[in-house]
């Protein structure tokens, strides 16, 4: 009877809501069962799950029960939607552990079922670590099962286990490869129908599960899990399953599985540069497989590939180029995208498919098309701009906000390229301004513009124009802001700024407090730097206008930028600076002060924080977007390199404290006054083991970090501990070391510490030491893998390290003239010294840096003149030792060496002390 | 409506007199390791099997005399009790099995089942205590543990026995088997 009325709503009693299931599943608790009746109510929990209907814990526990009381039907079809179910709730529901004992009778192998594969996949669900064990034997068995989807089912549930207890999971790494190996069986019984139904977690894999070698993939996905650590397994797992076997054909059948070995050697080579001869060789015979899926994920491994050189990513862009004429859309669109992206770093080897590519421009496949467009637009040359251009208009309103992106992007490339062609472009632009779209769209507009206005000086003044019409109607708050931001800095250099004001001060009238705070500054500007009196005028009044605005930020503004429009001294400070703070130092000091109870009743000194020129500042921005750094270099910036450097010094800084506050015998030292940036090498870097040392200095103590590595294999090193004999006078007491407990090659670097007093915290500590590597060394035996009992003490020898000025100061951008006036009446020495061994004035310029740590001011480090050169320098010292300033003048003649006469300046005389000793 | 007429017929069916093709449910519990799988499986498959403590619970139909008993066993583990609640519902027998030479947990075993008997749902259900392991020397006699269990006198408006039984031999299991026919046919 209820039968017929489930039939009658059909299809409709799915779409049913939660509480109507609920409702309904009291169904399960009655007796008898009704297995159809309660197996379509199963389904339209599943299907409520799928579609993203959110259970509470009570629910799903009170489900999960009811759904428990069905093991008493041994109808197959019931109990496999059961299984299902079950896997579903076990995130949800607490107790799932309740069904162990009935999945584990399902799983016994001399059950002839057909959802033996189900209850397998099942458990792994709500097992818990303790139990892995005691199903340890069965999975050994299951593994190995003739039937591809009883092993597909315990690979992919031990992959799943592998986190819960890895010690046990790796044992089973015979069975797993064992699985590989095996004969794929068309098995009768389970096959068709075990596919019917975990095809729905599984992604459809298992509908074909009986012919498709699918669990190599699973096996070779398990195996991977276990080795994952250990880059030579990896390698020798590609080798073995890559290899041709009998008659040509490898044993890896399943394209997915061949895939996945594909993903392997890609990490493998990146890891490993040594072996990338050997995995191209494999890579290059995957391009002609059979299987269109292996060919691309070939090929694309090639054009990925680091270093790649023209003539090795011939043929794969031959593989794809055939693609692109393929009938079927997925194989164009994998194709095309691998294209573009490599079209991105080597447009010349992409050139060979233009034509292909320009057929797909039309292609009905908006995505395909936009590829092919994009694509095009960085190996095209300069003639065939105009036309693609026109081709992007005409679809630009038909494309998806991400792909938007990727156009303009490939846009803001171009321009940089042909900067003649900006015209054509920047109108492109501003039109798909206006269109509709979102933030990230809109973001990757403006900011193209940006990059226009920044590299193409002759577009400044229409770009500009383009943005002030885009703030007149914009939503995006923060896309305003950076906007002004910008027309405060351009605006006041174009011919006629006046005409910018009308723009900024409409903000004011008509936008929110952000936006309007904003704009105050904007205007404040042009009053500063804009040479006409008039206009400072001008702005004055309209600041004046603002004082009385609800917002106090507003007025604040407003207030101060009047006063600095009065007085030229404080417009000098505050808008024609060129140096800001490091943001990252700057955050990472302020984090430990907020951090640290003990330093609240003192202000925080914000002196301390190095300073940067606001390009290093622009430039680190820069960095930070990945998809920037090709415009930059192809625009004329020669900031970025210096300043890559102090970027990542700031963010190693903030990591290294990070660390160090995790060590509880560092705890009480305090903050980190300075870390060296890089770590230096006391060993050669193919040498056994691996040291180097990165000092961090604390107020009263200097830390030594010595990361080591073992690159021996098969030993393990324990109690790994570095002995530093401090040369006489250094005025440091060593407190203890940090050992490294154990460390094996496959474990990557370990870190002791070594730490020591600093007897007169006010004076700078430096002096040489003498280190020495010491540790137990065990042999690992390759059968157990585990480390022998036995090991014997051994010590080796690696390079003095130095302690000196660099490592207390940090390099600081300063206006050199003001501040060396400024420290005029401070603590100052001058000395002469003559550094016979240096061949040029340039090497001494690059060692003075290197060995004082300290900025190189108005691109004073590269001289000019072979004989006669100054060098301004500038840097911060940690620990309130306040600036210091030093001024290099040397002469060089040949025979003689360099002689420099070196005149510091600083606010404390221990500090001029410090950079004297250096030398 | 076709739904709820059915519902109430299975209802009713269930209450009243059951055909051939209709199960009695039967929950077995008890503490850990008192022997309720190997009871089960002796009495479906006649067999004693190996077994390990049942994490959760095993369900089996155990035909005998012709009647069909849908036997719950549920785990006896401290961790697993909380659960058997969840399994109270339309419960027609409870058999509930000691292990008689487990002397130190009577009191435990004791105190379970009472508290189980308190529950609304089980109310008037009869009761079958097999003191099992009466092969074990030194295993209390069930008359011994039908006194310390304080049934008599206690439990008033239901059936119950307290039988002894070895799981390992089979004996006493079948007596107790007819018992239960005999009160719920009653």
């Amino acid at each position: 009877m209820s039968f017929k009325k489930d039939e009658e709503s059909g299809g409709m009693s799915f779409y049913h809501d939660k509480s109507t299931v609920i409702q309904e599943a009291r169904c399960f608790n009655e007796s008898p069962i009704q297995p159809r009746k309660c197996r379509a109510l199963l389904t339209r929990i599943v299907y409520l799950l799928y579609v993203g209907e959110t259970f509470t814990t009570q629910e799903a526990t009170t489900l999960f029960f009811g759904v428990t009381k069905l093991f008493q039907h041994k109808d197959s079809a019931l109990r496999q939607m059961v299984y299902l179910v079950i896997k579903e709730l076990s995130t949800i529901a607490e107790d799932v552990i309740m069904v162990t004992s009935s999945i584990m009778k399902d799983m016994q192998p001399n059950l002839e079922v057909v959802y033996r594969p189900n209850a397998i996949r099942a458990l792994a669900r709500i097992i818990d670590a303790q139990s892995v064990q005691s199903v340890e034997r069965f999975f050994k068995s299951a593994l190995v099962d003739r039937s591809s989807s009883i092993s597909s089912a315990s690979l992919v549930s031990s992959y799943h286990l592998y986190h819960l207890s890895p010690s046990i999971i790796k044992r089973w790494s015979n069975e797993a490869q064992e699985a590989v190996n095996a004969k794929a069986v068309s098995n009768s019984s389970y096959g068709a129908g075990a596919g019917y139904l975990s095809g729905g977690s599984q992604g459809g894999f298992s509908a074909v599960a009986s012919t498709s070698y699918i669990m190599q993939y699973h096996a070779l996905g398990l195996l991977y899990l276990i080795r994952e650590k250990d880059r030579m397994a990896i390698t020798k797992m590609i080798q073995q399953f890559g290899a041709a076997g009998k008659g040509g054909s490898s044993i890896v059948k399943s394209p997915m599985a061949i895939c996945m070995l594909i993903r392997f050697a890609r990490k493998v080579m990146d890891e490993d540069p040594n072996v990338q001869k050997q995995m191209h060789e494999y890579l290059e015979s995957l391009l002609r497989h059979k299987s269109d899926m292996v060919n691309i994920e070939a090929a694309r491994a090639i054009c990925e590939m680091r270093n790649v050189s023209t003539a090795e990513l011939f043929r794969p862009v031959a593989v794809l180029q055939l693609f692109l004429s393929s009938p079927k859309a997925i194989l164009k669109f994998a194709a095309i995208k691998t294209l573009n992206k490599l079209a991105q770093t080597q447009p010349a080897a992409v050139t060979a498919c233009n034509l292909d590519m320009e057929n797909l421009i039309t292609d009905s496949n908006r995505s395909i098309a936009t590829y092919a467009i994009t694509t095009l637009l960085k190996t095209g040359n300069e003639a065939s701009v105009d036309r693609l251009m026109k081709q992007i208009s005409s679809f630009m309103a038909d494309i998806t906000d991400e792909f938007k992106i990727i156009v303009v992007d490939a846009i803001r490339s171009l321009c940089l390229k042909f900067p003649t062609k900006q015209a054509v472009m920047l109108s492109f632009l501003s039109g798909v301004l206006r269109d509709e779209g979102g933030y990230d769209f809109k973001h990757a507009v403006v900011e193209a513009i940006f990059d226009m206005i920044k590299f193409i000086g002759d577009c400044r003044e229409a770009a500009l124009a383009h943005l002030c019409e885009f703030i007149e109607d914009c939503e995006f708050t923060k896309l305003s802001v950076r906007i002004l931001h910008l027309l405060g800095i351009e605006g006041p250099k174009t011919k006629n700024p006046t005409k910018f004001i009308r723009y900024i001060y409409n903000r004011v009238v008509l936008e929110n407090a952000v936006v309007r705070a904003a704009a105050v500054s904007s205007l404040a500007k042009f009053g500063v730097c804009v040479e006409d009196k008039g206009v400072m005028q001008s702005v004055n009044v309209l600041l004046r206008r603002c004082l009385d605005d609800v917002d106090d930020e507003v007025r604040d503004r407003a207030a101060m930028y009047i006063k600095v429009l009065e007085e030229k001294r404080l417009a000098d400070v505050f808008v024609r600076e060129e140096a800001t703070f490091s943001l990252a130092a700057l955050e990472s000091e302020l984090v430990s002060y907020v951090n640290d109870a003990g330093r609240h009743n003192t202000a925080f000194d914000i002196t301390s924080i190095p300073k940067i020129s606001r390009d290093q500042a622009a430039a680190q921005v820069a960095a930070a977007r990945p998809s920037a750094i090709e415009s930059i270099n192809a625009g004329p910036s020669k900031a970025a390199e210096p300043v890559a450097s102090t970027s990542t010094a700031a963010e190693t800084q903030s990591a290294y404290t990070a660390q160090l506050s995790a060590i509880p015998e560092l705890e009480n030292y305090g903050p980190i006054l300075r870390s060296t940036s890089k770590p230096t090498a006391l060993t050669e870097s193919e040498t056994e083991y691996v040291v180097s040392v990165v000092k961090h200095v604390f107020a009263k103590n200097i830390v030594f970090q010595f990361n080591v590595s073992n690159t021996i294999p098969d030993t393990v090193l324990e109690q790994v501990s570095v002995l530093m004999t401090p040369s006489e006078g250094s005025g440091l007491v060593e407190d203890f070391i940090i050992p490294i407990q154990s460390l094996t090659a496959s474990a990557g670097s370990g870190q002791v510490y070594v730490s020591f007093t600093r007897e007169e915290p006010e004076s700078y500590a430096s002096g040489s030491f003498g280190c020495t590597l010491r540790f137990v060394s065990k042999e690992v035996d390759p059968t157990s893998g585990e480390p022998e009992e036995e090991g014997y003490q051994d010590e080796y020898q690696i390079e003095d390290c130095d302690l000196g000025a660099g490592d207390y100061i940090t390099p600081t951008y300063v206006t050199f003239q003001n501040e060396w006036e400024k420290l005029g009446s401070a603590a100052s020495s001058t000395e002469t010294f003559a550094l016979s061994s240096l061949e040029s004035l340039k090497d001494a310029c690059k060692s003075l840096i290197e060995v004082l740590n300290m900025e190189a001011l108005g691109g004073s480090e590269s001289p000019t003149s072979t004989s006669v050169h100054t060098l301004n320098l500038s840097g911060m010292v940690s620990g309130g030792g306040g600036k210091v300033v030093a001024r290099c003048r040397m002469t060089y003649a040949s025979g003689a060496g360099v002689t420099l006469e070196l005149a510091v300046r600083a606010e404390k005389e221990e500090v001029v002390r410090l950079v004297m000793g250096a030398i | 409506m076709g739904l709820s007429l059915s519902r109430i017929y299975s209802s009713l069916s269930s209450l009243s007199f059951w055909g051939k093709d209709k199960e009695v449910r039967i929950l077995m519990v008890g503490l850990d390791s008192a022997g309720k799988t190997t009871i089960l499986y002796r009495l479906q498959i006649g067999e004693v099997v190996s077994t390990i403590p049942t994490i959760g619970f095993n369900v089996e139909t155990v035909t005998y005399k012709n009647i069909n008993f849908q036997v719950w066993d549920l785990g006896g583990q401290s961790s697993i009790r909380p659960y058997w609640r969840c399994y109270y519902a339309n419960t027609q027998a409870i058999i509930y099995v000691i292990d008689s030479s487990d002397h130190a947990r009577l009191p435990t075993s004791r105190s379970e089942l009472l508290t189980m008997l308190s529950e609304d749902e089980l109310k008037s259900v009869p009761v079958l205590v097999f003191a099992n392991k009466q092969d074990v020397p030194g295993a209390l006699k069930p008359g011994d543990i039908s006194d310390k269990l304080g049934l008599a006198g206690g439990e008033k408006g239901r059936e119950w026995s307290v039988r002894g039984s070895c799981a390992l031999k089979g004996e006493g299991l079948e007596e107790g088997l007819d018992w239960l026919v005999n009160t719920i046919q009653k």
